[in-house]
């Protein structure tokens, strides 16, 4: 099982509520192999957000592990989280997240400002990644001067800006009319051709079809793990 | 990275012109204030140094008392109590440089059609190392000149100006009080004392001959004031009560009676002055210092409402990789930034103010690069001190709640 990109064994995240401890996320196991294009599929409430956070490293497991390209995450510290986000993930996000004061190709950069990247190789980066999601023309543009989709095209640049291993998608279509989804699913697609791996969270059936692999979650557990296409068992 | 960073700050004060410029504005007045009352109180003390260095240093006056005739008193120097061997025994005193006894009036000076009235001082030659005073052109006079009271006088500038319209005055020959006297040397130019009073519009001639030809003094060996020079500043006080404990003695003044003579310290008369402007200088660093605490609470007042205005950026940057550590330095860069820009308009200011009052009331202000190096010091420091908190706070944020804020 070396080669998965991510091993979770007996994942369990609780919270502290006023109503005593709350477990979001009950003893989950799950393998994802590199190249594998997997949806997280479940209600709200469900513990997929729980989960994905874990995955991105922005929040710590009370109970079990995680290894993340081999390594067991539950045992680093901030700043070598915040390296792994930077080098190792990802993010697209629902809301897209750009900076709204920086030019395009600047927000797409962003990651290489954190990875200690010169100034020229991230233009020179930043150009690129969005000649790739077909924005080029919009390098100098603010964020606020393009339409949803195309934000959320230059949100997945960023992503893809320091070469990842995996990309984590929460909800990346959730605030996109369904003509743009499938341009954003399409990229993704494209994308898990080249061999990234995928995470996508969504609650909607259509846009998880895309993916290869679908994991169903209930209650802080998975309830279901099939490929698609195949019968949910 | 950190170019990038200070890139970043600097848009991030861009974005919020006004706000900017607001917070600023504490940290302009009190750096401002700062070079100000630096220049000020720099220029206050060159102006003291300069005076006492054209007045002589260490020096002090001894004036002859003053005496009633007739229920009428006259004022100080103006009874006949001192007198040359006074002098002569205070030269022997330990501690003393130079001893000069010196009698001064106004006295109108002729030159052909031209005249012109100035101070006239009757001294000894010691008169002039006492005061540090040099010849530009000629020659001084002697002890042998006192001796014989030969009719010579040296000249100040303005006199020169004044009477001799250009011509040489050296070797010509003018006239005081109907006695024609020969110019034998030209004083160098000493500027204003303490009371304005022009030092270059002076006549200095032999004590013996003002005594019997320009001032006619009816006690013949009497001055009214000798000038002492002590060899430091730390043996003023000594030679001070030495020379009053001699002049009492040789007066034979009993003990309980006045003295029949004063002292004026000159010195002393220039570090009050120059008390006077280091007690307003003190006043602007006291106004500065609270512009600057409260320029800085200001900063640190905006930068925690930005944290929360960002609070959603700072959960991005953590998202794609940003350390505690670099949203920290984001924050800091950025207080710093302000505090910065609000010293550079201050540093400004403080230049154009005290330009200004060196301009329109005169007085000597000194501009050097220590103001400027304290006013940065003081920015980086009011920048640090009140940025570090809320770029703590910002550092500190969960970066999942910091996501989730809207």
């Amino acid at each position: 099982m070396g080669e998965s990109v991510i091993r979770v064994v007996g994942l369990g995240k609780s919270y502290e509520t006023a109503a005593g401890l709350f477990p979001a996320l009950k003893g989950v196991d799950l393998d994802i192999r590199p190249g594998e294009y997997i949806a997280i599929m479940g209600p709200s409430g469900s513990g997929k957000s729980t989960f994905m956070n874990l995955l991105g490293c922005l929040d710590t497991p009370t109970v079990g592990d995680y290894f993340l390209d081999g390594h067991n995450v539950a045992h680093l510290d901030k700043d070598a989280l915040a390296r792994l986000r930077n080098r190792t993930l990802g993010f697209v996000f629902q809301g897209f997240n750009l900076l709204p004061r920086m030019s395009l190709q600047d927000n797409v950069a962003l990651p290489l400002v954190y990875a200690g990247v010169d100034k020229e190789s991230r233009r020179a980066a930043g150009r690129e990644l969005l000649a790739k999601v077909g924005l080029a023309q919009y390098a100098e543009s603010l964020p606020n001067r393009i339409s949803g989709g195309q934000q959320q095209r230059v949100a997945i640049a960023r992503a893809l800006v320091n070469k990842p291993r995996l990309i984590l998608a929460d909800e990346p279509t959730g605030n996109l009319d369904s003509h743009t989804s499938e341009e954003i699913m399409r990229l993704f697609g494209e994308l898990n051709a080249e061999g990234i791996t995928i995470v996508l969270v969504t609650h909607e059936p259509d846009i998880a079809a895309h993916a290869k692999r679908q994991v169903k979650f209930l209650d802080g557990q998975i309830v279901g793990d099939h490929l698609t296409g195949e019968a949910p068992c | 990275m950190l170019k990038a960073m200070l890139g970043e700050a600097w848009l991030a004060m861009g974005a919020n012109r006004l706000r900017t410029a607001l917070t600023m504005l504490g940290m302009v007045i009190g750096v401002g204030a700062v070079v100000i009352m630096m220049a000020i109180g720099q220029g206050a003390q060159y102006a003291v140094q300069q005076t006492i260095s054209t007045m002589g240093s260490n020096l002090f006056i001894v004036l002859s008392g003053s005496f009633t005739t007739a229920g009428v008193r006259s004022g100080s120097a103006g009874g006949p109590t001192l007198n040359v061997a006074d002098a002569e025994a205070i030269a022997e005193l330990d501690g003393v440089t130079h001893v000069a006894p010196t009698h001064q009036g106004s006295r109108q000076l002729v030159y052909g059609a031209q005249n012109w009235s100035s101070q006239v001082i009757g001294t000894t030659p010691e008169f002039l190392d006492a005061r540090a005073w040099s010849i530009v052109n000629g020659a001084g006079f002697g002890d042998s000149d006192v001796r014989s009271a030969t009719r010579v006088a040296l000249i100040g500038k303005t006199v020169a100006e004044n009477l001799f319209n250009g011509e040489d005055p050296v070797g010509k020959t003018m006239r005081i009080m109907q006695n024609p006297f020969i110019v034998i040397g030209v004083l160098g130019s000493k500027g204003q004392n303490l009371d304005g009073r022009d030092q270059d519009d002076t006549v200095i001639i032999p004590l013996s001959t003002a005594q019997r030809k320009v001032f006619g003094t009816p006690f013949l060996g009497s001055v009214r004031m000798i000038m002492v020079q002590a060899e430091s500043a730390d043996a003023m006080p000594r030679v001070m009560d030495s020379v009053t404990a001699l002049l009492r003695q040789r007066h034979r003044l009993r003990e309980g009676t006045p003295d029949d003579f004063f002292m004026r310290n000159l010195s002393a008369a220039a570090e009050s002055e120059a008390e006077t402007t280091r007690t307003m200088s003190i006043l602007l660093g006291a106004i500065a210092s609270i512009s600057l605490l409260v320029g800085g609470i200001g900063i640190m007042n905006i930068m925690l409402v930005s944290v929360t205005e960002r609070t959603r950026e700072i959960g991005i940057r953590m998202a794609i990789g940003a350390r505690q550590k670099d949203i920290l330095t984001q924050f800091l860069l950025e207080a710093v930034m302000i505090s910065f820009a609000g010293c550079l308009l201050g540093l400004l200011l403080g230049l154009g103010i005290a330009l200004g009052i060196n301009a329109f009331t005169g007085m000597v202000v000194v501009i050097s690069g220590s103001a400027a190096l304290v006013a940065f010091a003081v920015a980086a420091t009011v920048g640090i001190f009140f940025g570090w908190y809320p770029a703590r706070k910002a550092a500190r944020l969960d970066p999942i709640e910091a996501l989730r804020y809207q």
